[in-house]
């Protein structure tokens, strides 16, 4: 009797794709195909790599471009190209953990205080609105200086510092959702608030979701790789391109530019194209509620 | 094209056209395509004189009256010919474009959107005197108040202070048309200026426009869909369908004599409070904008219940009957039947 | 109405900041280990550094107590000791503050002047400065500002040799010329969103109907635009600009330690390396109180400028 939005007509649902196509554009498209190189490279990396990226060989420290080592080697004598492809891993798994955990924090929180809205709304909105007095990096920095450098404690930490972003955008779609008509209709039918939540207000916001979700990949990447910059983060010698960038930082003024600038520039095509895509599906998006 | 002149329908000459409209096409992009929203649309007002503009949506009515005041979106393809006072609209530019929009006053549809919502009332309507006539701020503002007076706000002096959210949508629609007629317009063109109002503040804003028109001795043209409100406070009324004007009648026998099976179906819709109907009649189709509607025959064709083979083979053109204009082929013979006949 | 929002906004800050204070503070018992250790960072002390560490910190008192003692020595200006450099933290961050509340001001400047000012000549004039804009701002949106920083280390301090690569300098002018480097870094992307949101919001305001009925009512297109389009569309300007600011606050850290500046960041970044806890805690509570005082800021200008949140909405 009830129909969740995802259950449109085969032909609504093929108009939203190519809706969707024609929204993100080809640029999008480009976009798309850079993360999923990315996650490729993130999750069979190592295998692809021409040499090891792991072993030391100082003779070869910061030596330049060469015929089977296109980027050179870093300050170890590691070739570069391979602790890229490598470091993918550690620079992609990062932020999304950061990203799955706000979002899911988030989104909990934001539907618990759109549902149900007087006093727990005010509480949980009182709750976020301290923890956005807690800039991410800082957080991290915190979190480093008890538990310990690493991953993980700069990851939960950014997470903390992400969910009241991600709950704030959340709770006014879910607020706009849950104020129109079909919501109070089913309540009269007797549905449960969980129920309805999850049949047909995160199906309405899911566009927004994935938008949000896209873009803010971008950020914690940038986030933690500012954090392992900082020798805060992943801690050398696990490759990751944020702590290349930290290792081979003083090749800079001595004239070997290279390993620095290659680990930086895969983070910037990276979270570009994470920025690019979230922008045409937060449009995306729009456009649907309207 | 027009066969009749448009002055066909007035019942006494008040001289020389101000506002003449002469076979106005208007195209817009859409989606990369430019699309006619107006199709060879002609009209005339005299000075002081009322003209109502009854359409369904998409019929170009509103489209009109932005045309008529330069206001239409960036990319669109004007033809024809608009002048004011004989003058060539279109051809204006600079100062002297600002001086013609002195002259015509637009009053738009929501008010709450048209005002912006964080300047107050006072700044807002005395921009236009501060800036085109130079006017000191303390002078212009005693004006505001006088005229807030006449349309029925009467501490205009605390409402000059105060912001856009702080009065309600009727209120905010009254100090819109009072901000309209603050710079001594000739020509008022009122874009459904009560759509988004409820009923009865409906009525209180129609006998508003209706005393100061009269009062000030403006021409206007009161764009609507509802026949009966045109019918009320305008001498003459056009109705139209699809881009094009279809009739022209003196609102007085528009109702009872309709010369557009269109018009006479418009009227049959309207439910009436005095009679109890079995089933509302609705027009069967839905209202078509000009780009979707037929070219080479009578756009109304596909809805109209006298539809005959010849209507299909030509757009048919104005014909001037009975002191009024119809854009339709049978005009001659269905008249007097049309009220009886509907959906 | 004005007063009254300020001082609700006022009050929920003051909370904030209450509530992070005592988060910093209870860092020092979710540390693994006992306090102590956490204090001197898991190297061993001499028994009388530990009665003092004691008596200092009250760590046989209860944790309230603690809490109150820490909280009210924070405001008369008491941050504690560091434990490797064995000064009060309050003068170590002294003597550093303005390192980094300078290099802050250098890069908001920038993002203020030259991110508003792209935006609305982007904004306002479509073709092909708006387009190029676009692209540039996407790409510099991205660019981390550790990655910036490299790239203007590399470029401009080695290859062109215009700006020295590191440390403060010593004098104003010199100080600037420092700056310039790990200001322009700290500022490149937050510059580009702001440009862009900028341009966004001209646009829309340019569409709506308020500008279409001043328009219609013959008033100078410059005019429209100044007064209209471009003071209506400072509302979200204004919020991006400003959350952009404060976000400087803590990213200062990371282009302090990338251009060797002796600033808050940097030294932040030392001590937890080094697990010096009551520096971090130290520094911690006052790049939050700044972080609190711009949102306050932010927060004020932005009721100045829309008349409609003071009568009842939030500022966000």
């Amino acid at each position: 009797m009830t129909t969740p939005a995802t259950d449109a007509w085969p032909a609504q649902r093929r108009g939203r794709r190519a809706a969707m196509l024609r929204a993100i554009g080809p640029l999008g498209i480009v976009s798309a195909v850079v993360i999923v190189v990315a996650i490729i490279a993130a999750v069979a990396g190592g295998w692809f790599a021409p040499d090891n990226p792991d072993l030391p060989n100082l003779s070869l420290s910061f030596v330049g471009s060469t015929a089977g080592h296109l980027l050179g080697y870093d300050f170890e004598g590691r070739d570069v190209l391979s602790r890229l492809l490598a470091g993918a891993q550690s620079s992609m798994l990062g932020p999304i953990a950061v990203v799955c955990m706000s979002m899911a924090g988030g989104t909990l929180l934001a539907l618990v205080a759109a549902w149900r809205r007087g006093i727990t709304d005010t509480v949980i909105s009182s709750c976020l609105d301290i923890l956005f007095a807690f800039p991410g990096i800082l957080l991290a920095v915190l979190a480093a200086a008890v538990f310990g450098a690493g991953l993980w404690a700069a990851a939960i930490a950014l997470s903390v510092a992400y969910t009241p972003y991600v709950a704030r955008v959340l709770r006014g779609a879910a607020l706009k959702e849950r104020s129109l008509p079909y919501v109070a209709a089913l309540e009269v039918q007797g549905a449960s608030g969980t129920a309805i939540c999850r049949s047909h207000i995160v199906p309405n916001v899911l566009p927004l979701i994935v938008a949000q979700a896209t873009t803010m990949i971008g950020y914690a990447m940038v986030d933690l790789a500012a954090i392992s910059f900082l020798g805060l983060g992943v801690q050398p010698p696990t490759p990751n391109w944020g702590v290349m960038i930290f290792e081979n930082e003083v090749g800079i003024p001595q004239g070997y530019p290279l390993p620095a600038l290659a680990a930086g520039t895969c983070i910037v095509l990276v979270v570009v194209a994470f920025n690019v895509l979230g922008e045409r599906l937060f449009t995306y998006a729009q456009a649907v509620r309207r | 094209m027009s066969a009749a002149a448009p002055t066909a329908g007035l019942d006494e000459a008040h001289g020389p056209p101000l506002l003449k409209v002469t076979g106005l096409t208007v195209k817009l992009p859409v989606d990369g395509t430019r699309r006619a929203v107006l199709r060879d649309v002609s009209l005339e007002l005299r000075p002081g004189e009322a003209l109502g503009l009854v359409g369904e949506s998409g019929s170009g009515k509103s489209m009109t009256a932005r045309a008529i005041d330069r206001l239409l979106p960036p990319g669109a393809q004007v033809d024809g010919m608009i002048t004011f006072d004989g003058q060539n609209v279109g051809a204006l530019s600079g100062a002297q474009l600002r001086a013609y929009r002195l002259q015509v006053a637009m009053v738009f549809q929501d008010p709450r959107a048209h005002v912006n919502p964080v300047r107050r009332i006072g700044d807002f309507m005395t921009e236009a005197l501060r800036t085109n006539r130079d006017l000191p701020a303390d002078e212009a503002r005693h004006r505001a108040i006088t005229v807030l007076g006449q349309v029925g706000i009467e501490d205009g002096d605390r409402r000059l202070r105060q912001y856009p959210h702080e009065l309600s949508g009727g209120m905010l629609q009254r100090v819109m048309i009072a901000a309209a007629l603050l710079t001594g317009p000739r020509l008022l063109l009122a874009d459904e200026p009560t759509t988004a109002l409820d009923v009865i503040t409906q009525s209180e804003m129609v006998a508003i426009l209706d005393d100061l028109r009269r009062d000030y001795g403006l021409a206007m043209l009161f764009i609507t869909h509802d026949l009966e409100l045109a019918a009320a406070i305008c001498d003459r009324t056009a109705v139209m369908y699809a881009g094009q004007i279809v009739e022209v009648r003196s609102s007085a026998r528009l109702h009872d004599d309709p010369l557009h099976p269109y018009t006479a179906a418009l009227a049959a819709a309207r439910p009436d409070i005095a009679m109890t109907v079995g089933r509302l009649r609705a027009i069967p189709g839905r209202p078509l904008s000009a780009f979707e509607a037929p070219t080479g025959e009578c756009a109304f064709a596909p809805r109209c219940a006298h539809v005959q083979d010849a209507c299909r083979s030509t757009p048919p053109p104005l014909i001037g009957l009975a002191g009024g204009l119809s854009r339709c082929i049978r005009a001659h013979e269905l008249r007097g039947r049309l009220e009886a006949a509907g959906a | 109405m004005l007063i009254r929002f300020l001082l609700r906004r006022l009050v929920t800050l003051a909370a904030s900041l209450l509530i992070a204070s005592f988060v910093i503070f209870a860092a020092l018992y979710l540390a693994p280990g006992s306090p102590l250790a956490a204090l001197s960072g898991g190297r061993t002390l001499p028994p009388a550094s530990i009665r003092v560490l004691e008596a200092r910190y009250h760590l046989n008192d209860s944790f309230p107590v603690q809490y109150w003692d820490w909280l009210r020595g924070a405001l008369h200006g008491d941050l504690g000791v560091s434990i490797v450099l064995r000064e009060n933290v309050s003068a170590l961050i002294a003597s550093r503050i303005w390192t980094t509340a300078g290099l802050v001001l250098y890069a908001a400047i920038l993002i203020v002047l030259l991110g508003i000012g792209l935006g609305i000549v982007a904004g306002l004039r479509p073709g092909l400065l708006d387009t190029s804009t676009l692209v540039l701002t996407a790409v510099a949106a991205a660019i981390p500002a550790f990655v910036a920083a490299i790239m203007l280390i590399l470029a401009f301090a080695v290859q062109l040799r215009w700006f020295p690569v590191l440390g403060n300098g010593t004098g104003f002018l010199d100080n600037v010329r420092h700056f310039t480097l790990p200001a322009v870094a700290l500022a490149v992307s937050s510059l580009a969103i702001v440009a862009r949101v900028t341009r966004a919001a001209v646009r829309e305001e340019q569409g709506r109907d308020h500008v279409q009925t001043a328009i219609s009512r013959g008033i100078p297109v410059r005019r429209v635009i100044l007064r209209h389009v471009l003071r209506n569309a400072a509302i979200p300007v204004t919020t991006i600009a400003g959350v952009t600011v404060a976000s400087l606050i803590a990213l200062a850290a990371v282009v302090e330690v990338a251009f060797s500046l002796n600033g808050l960041g940097a030294y932040l970044v030392a001590s937890a390396q080094d697990k010096d806890l009551a520096v971090v805690q130290g520094i911690s509570l006052v790049l939050v109180a700044a972080f609190v005082v711009v949102n306050l800021i932010v927060d004020l200008l932005y009721a100045v400028l829309d008349p409609r949140v003071a009568a009842g909405g939030r500022a966000r």
